[in-house]
C-alpha cells in the first residue's frame, strides 16, 4: 500500500489527523472560550499587594497541593458557596512574557481548595502564623513551613508585623518573628481569593447530592454533629482541645462568654465577629457565622458542643433560642 | 449420590458466606477478623467444616479400599498372591532370599501398610436472622468445640484399629509366604531369580551419551560451556547474541544519551525520594530552594524530559537507521540534540528552584524558553530520523519507525500549542493543560516506547511480531482516542461539558490500542515463555507490558464520572502515574537498554545486580502504589461523606509513609541501575586471557620473532 510505505504520505497523514482533533479538542474550545467570556461584574480588581502575592503562589509551586476550584458536585460545597465557572476566570490572562495564564485550578488537592479562603479564614494573624509554620496551629498538618518569609528579630521596630508565633517553634523565648512584605503580600492574596457572587442569584446545581442518613426516629431531622461543624469552623484557631493558641487566639475552655448562661453575646460574636481582647493581643474573630453560612442548627449544633466540651458544662442551648437571638444582632 | 450430596454442602456453604458478607458489607469500619466480627467467625467455622469434611472424605475413600481389598483376597485363591508377590521381590530382597536359600532358613519378612475410613456427618446449617447474631454464633461455636473433638479423636481411635487389623492381615500373609519360600527348592525357579537379580543390579556408567571423546562442534553451537560444578543460587542467563556490528561513533552517541538519561534517573529520583520523605517529615528543612512545591515539578519534569526523554531518543537513534537498514544520515544532528534537551533539563531545574516556573499546570512547570530549547532538539531530530528513513534500503518502514517519528511529530506539535506565549487567556490555559499533559505522556512517551516494543520485543524473543496487521490498527486508534482524552483531568471543573464528555468517551475507546497492542504483544511471547528464565532482558518487558494493560484500563476506569468523585485530586492519581511512567515506559526502557548496550559495548552487565535491580524496582514500585490507592480511595469517600479536611490528612499518613518505602526501594534499585550502566560501558571488562595471548602472538609475528603458522 502507497500509504504504508511512503514516509512523506505516512507522516503527513498521521500529522493531518493529529492536528484535526488537536484543533477540535484543544485550540477552538480554548479561543471559543476565551472570545465568549466575560469577568462577573462584581468581581474586584486583585489590589497591588495580591498581585505581588499571586506571584509568590505561583514561584513556590502552592498549585502542587491547593485546587481553586469547586466541582460541581455536593461534596465540593464545603469549599464554596456555588460551583465555579468559565467567567471565574475570565480575569486571568498570560502574567508576563515568561508565565503562562495562571488559572491555577490544579490537580490535587493534598491541602485544602482555596477558592474561597479569603472568606473562609479572613485572619491575616492565623494566616500569617500558619505560613510561618503550619503546624502551629494544625497540629497534624504537612505543608511546608514558610519561615523564609519572615524575619526573626530581637527587638521590633515601628512598622513591623509580629508574627505571635508559640515558644515552641522559636529558638529562644526572647525572639520576635516580623512579617515579610512578601509574607504580607502572599497573605494578601489569599484574602482576596473569595467566591463571587453571581449577579442573577442563579448558579449552576451541585450534582451527586449527599443520601440523607437514614433517619431511625421516623421523620425527625437527623441531629447534627457539632463536634464536624467545630472542625470545619472554628477548630483552626481555637484549637481541637478549646485551648486557643497563646498570644494568638483566645481558649473557649472555661471561657465566660462560652459558658455564660444568657448565649446571646457568643452568638453575637460568631455571627458579627470580635475585636473585644485585641488589647490582650489576641486576633480580632472574623465573623465566621455569617461568612461560612451557617444556619441556626448549625449555630447551636457548635455552640452546644463548646459548652459541653474540654470539662465546660453549661447548659444546652435550642435553634429556636440561637435563631430569635440571631434575628436580634443581625446588622 | 456423592457428588449431588457434595453439591449441596458446597452450595449451602456458599449461600451462607455470601448472606454474612452481605450483612457485614452493611456495617462498614468494623474489622473483618475481630472477635464481634460475624463474618469472621463464620469463615473460622466453614473453614473448620471444610477440614472435617475433607478428612471424612478421605476416610471414606480408604475404608473403601480396604473393603474392596478384602473382598479380593477373599476370592483370589491365596497361591496366585504369593506367586505375585515373588514377580515383584527387589533385587535387595533377591539378595536376601538367596542367601537364604543357601542355609535354607528362612526369616519372616515383614511389610508395613496403613489404612482406614470414616465417614462423618457433614453439618448442614441455613442461614437465618438468628445466625447473625454474634451471641448465638459463640454459643455455636462453644457446642462445636467439643463436638469438634470428639470426632478428630474417634478419627484417631478408628486408624489405630484399622491399622492393627491390617497389621494381622498382613502377618498371615507373609507367613504364608514364608512357609512357601521355604519349601521352594526348584534349580530353575533359583536360576530365574538370579538372572532377575543381575537384571536389577545394572547401571549405567553416566558415559553413554557423552561418550569419552571431547564433542566436536563444527557449527559453532555450543557456547558458554563452563567447567564449574558449583550450585547454582543465581539462575545463570543468556548472553546477549551478537548483533550487527553498530558503527562506533554512532555507539558513543547513544551510549551518551542513555548515560545523560541514567544520571537525570538518579537526579530525578532522588528528589522524588525527598519530596515524598517530605509527606512523612515536613520540617526536615525551611530552605526556599529546597520546599515542596518547587521541587515536586523538579522531580517530575527531570524523569520525563531527563531520564525518559533521553533515553528514549538515544534508543530512537539505535532503531531508527536499523530498520531503515541504512547509516543514520548525520551524527552532528545526534549531538546537538544530545546538548539541547540536556541544557534544558539542566537550565528548568535551576529556575524551577529559584521560582521561575510557567505559572502552574502539571509538567508544563519549564518556561517557555526552557522548552524551546527541548523542542529545539525535537525538530533536529525530526529532520535526521525522516531523512534517514528516506533513504531507507527496504521498500516498507517497519512499523517501529511509525510511532517513533510520529511521537517526535507530536511531541513538537504539543509543546507548540502549549506553549506559544502569545494566546491561552482563563480557562483556555485548562483546556490546554488538560490536551498538553496527557499528550505528553500518551503520543510522546508511550507512542515512542511503544515503536521500541515493536523492534526490541520480536528481536529479543528470536521471532517475529505477531500480528502486523494490529500493530497498524493500535498506531491510528491510538491518535484517534488518545489526543481527546486530555480533559477527563478535568471533570466536573467549569471547561465545557461537553468536552468532559467527549474525554470520557475517548477513554473508554482507549481500550481498542490497548488491548489491541497488549493482544500482539502476548501472541508475540506465546510458545516463547520458556526464554523469559533465560533471559535478563525480556523479564522487564513482560512487567511492563502487564502495566501497559493494567494501568492503561486503570487510565479508562479513572476517567469516569462517579469514579472522578472518589479519585479524583487524591494521590490515586499520583500512583496511577508512577504505574504508567514507571511501570510501563521505565521497565521498557530498561529492557530496551540492557538489550542494546552489550551490543554497542560488547560487556555484559553483571547477571547478580540487574536481577537485584529487577527485583527491588519491581518490589518498590508495588509498596509504593497499593497502598496509596488503598489510601487515596478510603480519603475519597471520606471527602464525599463530608469528614473534616484535616481527618482525611490524617488517615493518610500510615499510607504517605508506605509510598516513603516504596519510593527507597525503587531508589535503591536506580543506584544498582547506575552501577550496572557503569559495568556495561565505562568499566574495564575483565582481562581475556585468550585475547591478550593472541594479541602478544600476532606482535610478535608481525615482528618476525615468531615464524607464521602456515608456511
Amino acid at each position: 500500500m502507497e500509504l504504508f510505505d511512503n514516509h512523506k504520505t505516512l507522516y503527513s497523514t498521521a500529522l493531518g489527523l493529529f492536528l484535526i482533533l488537536t484543533l477540535g479538542v484543544a485550540i477552538l474550545p480554548a479561543i471559543s472560550n476565551e472570545q465568549n467570556n466575560a469577568p462577573l461584574p462584581d468581581a474586584p480588581a486583585l489590589s497591588e499587594d495580591a498581585v505581588k502575592g499571586k506571584a509568590l503562589f505561583i514561584a513556590n509551586g502552592c498549585v502542587a497541593c491547593h485546587t481553586q476550584q469547586v466541582r460541581n458536585v455536593e461534596m465540593d460545597k464545603i469549599w464554596g458557596e456555588r460551583p465555579g465557572i468559565a467567567a471565574d476566570y475570565a480575569d486571568d490572562h498570560r502574567t508576563d512574557l515568561l508565565r503562562n495564564t495562571a488559572t491555577l485550578m490544579g490537580t490535587e488537592r493534598t491541602g485544602p481548595d482555596l477558592t474561597n479562603v479569603g472568606k473562609r479564614q479572613p485572619s491575616r494573624d492565623w494566616q500569617l502564623v500558619h505560613l510561618f509554620n503550619p503546624r502551629t496551629v494544625v497540629e497534624q498538618s504537612i505543608m511546608p513551613a514558610y519561615t523564609w518569609l519572615f524575619d526573626i528579630k530581637d527587638s521590633v521596630q515601628e512598622g513591623d508585623v509580629v508574627v505571635n508565633v508559640p515558644e515552641a517553634f522559636l529558638a529562644s523565648p526572647h525572639q520576635k518573628v516580623v512579617a515579610s512584605r512578601e509574607a504580607l503580600q502572599l497573605v494578601a492574596y489569599l484574602q482576596s481569593l473569595k467566591q463571587v457572587k453571581l449577579p442573577d442569584e442563579k448558579s449552576p446545581l451541585f450534582l451527586y447530592k449527599r443520601e440523607k442518613p437514614a433517619d431511625n426516629n421516623g421523620g425527625a431531622p437527623a441531629t447534627l454533629n457539632g463536634a464536624e461543624l467545630y472542625a470545619n469552623n472554628c477548630q483552626s484557631c481555637h484549637q481541637p482541645n478549646g485551648e486557643g493558641l497563646k498570644g494568638a487566639f483566645p481558649p473557649l475552655k472555661g471561657s465566660k462568654i462560652v459558658l455564660n448562661d444568657d448565649p446571646e453575646l457568643m452568638v453575637d460574636i460568631i455571627m458579627n465577629g470580635y475585636s473585644g481582647r485585641v488589647q490582650e493581643g489576641f486576633g480580632e474573630m472574623p465573623a465566621v457565622g455569617t461568612l461560612n453560612k451557617l444556619s441556626a442548627g448549625e449555630i447551636a449544633a457548635i455552640m452546644n458542643h463548646e459548652r459541653s466540651s474540654w470539662g465546660n458544662n453549661s447548659r444546652k442551648v435550642t435553634e429556636e433560642e440561637v435563631k430569635t437571638i440571631m434575628d436580634k444582632v443581625k446588622k | 449420590m456423592k457428588p449431588h450430596w457434595l453439591k449441596r454442602i458446597v452450595l449451602t456453604a456458599a449461600v451462607l458466606m455470601v448472606s454474612i458478607y452481605y450483612v457485614q458489607a452493611q456495617s462498614k469500619g468494623s474489622a473483618f477478623f475481630a472477635m464481634n466480627s460475624i463474618a469472621g467467625l463464620w469463615t473460622f467455622c466453614l473453614l473448620l467444616m471444610g477440614v472435617i469434611l475433607l478428612s471424612a472424605l478421605s476416610m471414606k475413600y480408604r475404608l473403601k479400599n480396604l473393603i474392596r481389598s478384602l473382598r479380593a483376597r477373599h476370592q483370589k485363591p491365596q497361591l496366585e498372591n504369593v506367586a505375585a508377590y515373588i514377580r515383584q521381590l527387589n533385587s535387595h530382597q533377591l539378595t536376601a532370599l538367596l542367601r537364604i536359600k543357601q542355609h535354607t532358613k528362612v526369616k519372616m519378612l515383614i511389610w508395613v501398610a496403613l489404612g482406614c475410613s470414616l465417614s462423618a456427618k457433614a453439618l448442614d446449617a441455613k442461614p437465618t436472622r438468628l445466625m447473625n447474631q454474634t451471641g448465638i454464633l459463640i454459643t455455636i461455636i462453644l457446642i462445636l468445640i467439643p463436638v469438634l473433638v470428639g470426632i478428630a479423636l474417634m478419627i484417631f481411635k478408628l486408624r489405630r484399629v484399622i491399622g492393627n487389623y491390617h497389621r494381622k492381615v498382613y502377618q498371615e500373609e507373609s507367613g504364608l509366604l514364608a512357609t512357601y519360600l521355604d519349601e521352594m527348592n526348584d534349580a530353575e525357579m533359583l536360576n530365574e531369580l538370579l538372572q532377575r537379580k543381575a537384571a536389577l543390579d545394572y547401571s549405567l556408567n553416566h558415559d553413554e551419551l557423552a561418550g569419552t571423546v571431547a564433542a566436536e562442534d563444527n557449527k559453532g553451537l555450543l557456547n558458554e560451556i563452563s567447567n564449574e560444578n558449583n550450585v547454582n543460587f543465581i539462575t545463570r542467563k543468556k548472553a546477549s547474541s551478537s548483533r550487527p556490528p553498530v558503527d562506533p561513533a554512532l555507539g558513543k552517541l547513544i551510549l551518551w544519551f542513555l548515560g545523560t538519561a541514567t544520571f537525570w534517573l538518579l537526579f530525578g529520583t532522588t528528589v522524588g525520594e525527598y519530596v515524598g520523605i517530605k509527606f512523612v517529615s515536613p520540617d526536615v528543612d525551611h530552605l526556599s530552594w529546597l520546599s515542596f512545591g518547587r521541587l515536586r515539578p523538579v522531580h517530575t519534569n527531570a524523569v520525563f524530559w531527563g531520564w525518559a526523554s533521553l533515553a528514549m531518543l538515544g534508543l530512537g537513534h539505535y532503531i531508527v537507521p536499523r530498520v531503515s537498514n541504512t547509516s543514520i544520515a548525520s551524527l552532528k544532528r545526534g549531538w546537538y540534540t544530545l546538548i539541547l534537551v540536556n541544557a534544558a533539563v539542566v537550565l528548568g531545574t535551576i529556575c524551577l528552584m529559584a521560582g521561575i516556573n510557567n505559572a502552574g499546570g502539571e509538567y508544563r512547570e519549564y518556561i517557555w524558553p526552557v522548552m524551546a530549547l527541548f523542542a529545539t532538539g525535537l525538530c533536529i531530530t525530526l529532520a535526521n530520523f525522516i531523512q534517514t528513513i528516506a533513504r531507507r534500503t527496504s521498500k516498507e518502514i517497519y512499523i517501529s519507525n511509525w510511532y517513533i517519528v510520529s511521537a517526535v511529530i507530536f511531541a513538537i506539535v504539543i509543546v507548540l500549542v502549549a506553549y506559544s506565549p502569545f494566546w491561552q487567556d482563563g480557562l483556555g490555559e485548562t483546556i490546554v493543560q488538560g490536551y498538553y499533559m496527557h499528550q505528553g505522556v500518551g503520543m510522546w512517551f508511550m507512542l515512542f516506547m511503544l515503536g521500541v516494543t515493536y523492534y526490541f520485543l520480536p528481536q529479543q524473543l528470536n521471532r517475529p511480531i505477531y500480528s502486523y496487521s494490529l500493530g497498524i490498527l493500535a498506531f491510528w486508534s491510538q491518535i484517534v482516542f488518545y489526543t481527546v482524552i486530555g480533559t477527563h483531568h478535568f471533570v466536573f471543573s467549569s471547561i465545557p461539558w461537553w468536552l468532559q464528555t467527549v474525554a470520557i468517551v475517548g477513554s473508554v475507546g482507549m481500550l481498542i490500542p490497548v488491548t489491541s497492542g497488549t493482544t500482539n504483544f502476548f501472541m508475540t511471547f506465546r510458545n516463547g515463555w520458556h526464554k523469559l528464565a533465560g533471559s535478563y532482558t525480556l523479564p522487564f518487558f513482560l512487567v511492563g507490558l502487564v502495566f501497559y494493560f493494567t494501568g492503561s484500563m486503570q487510565g479508562t476506569a479513572e476517567a469516569f464520572r462517579y469514579t472522578n468523585l472518589i479519585w479524583h485530586f487524591t494521590d490515586f492519581t499520583v500512583a496511577h502515574s508512577h504505574i504508567t511512567m514507571y511501570g510501563i515506559i521505565t521497565f521498557l526502557l530498561w529492557a530496551a537498554i540492557y538489550t542494546v548496550v552489550p551490543v554497542l559495548t560488547g560487556k555484559e552487565p553483571p547477571q547478580i545486580t540487574v536481577g537485584i535491580h529487577f527485583w527491588v524496582a519491581l518490589m518498590g514500585l508495588l509498596f509504593y502504589t497499593i497502598p496509596l490507592m488503598y489510601g487515596a480511595t478510603y480519603r475519597g469517600i471520606m471527602w464525599q461523606s463530608g469528614k473534616p479536611f484535616i481527618d482525611s490528612v490524617v488517615f493518610m499518613a500510615p499510607y504517605w509513609l508506605w509510598r516513603a518505602i516504596g519510593g527507597s526501594l525503587m531508589w535503591a534499585s536506580h543506584i544498582v541501575f547506575a552501577y550496572n550502566m557503569y559495568k556495561m560501558s565505562l568499566a574495564t571488562a575483565a582481562p581475556d586471557i585468550k585475547e591478550a595471548a593472541l594479541k602478544k602472538l600476532s606482535e610478535q609475528y608481525l615482528k618476525g620473532s615468531v615464524s607464521s603458522p602456515i608456511q
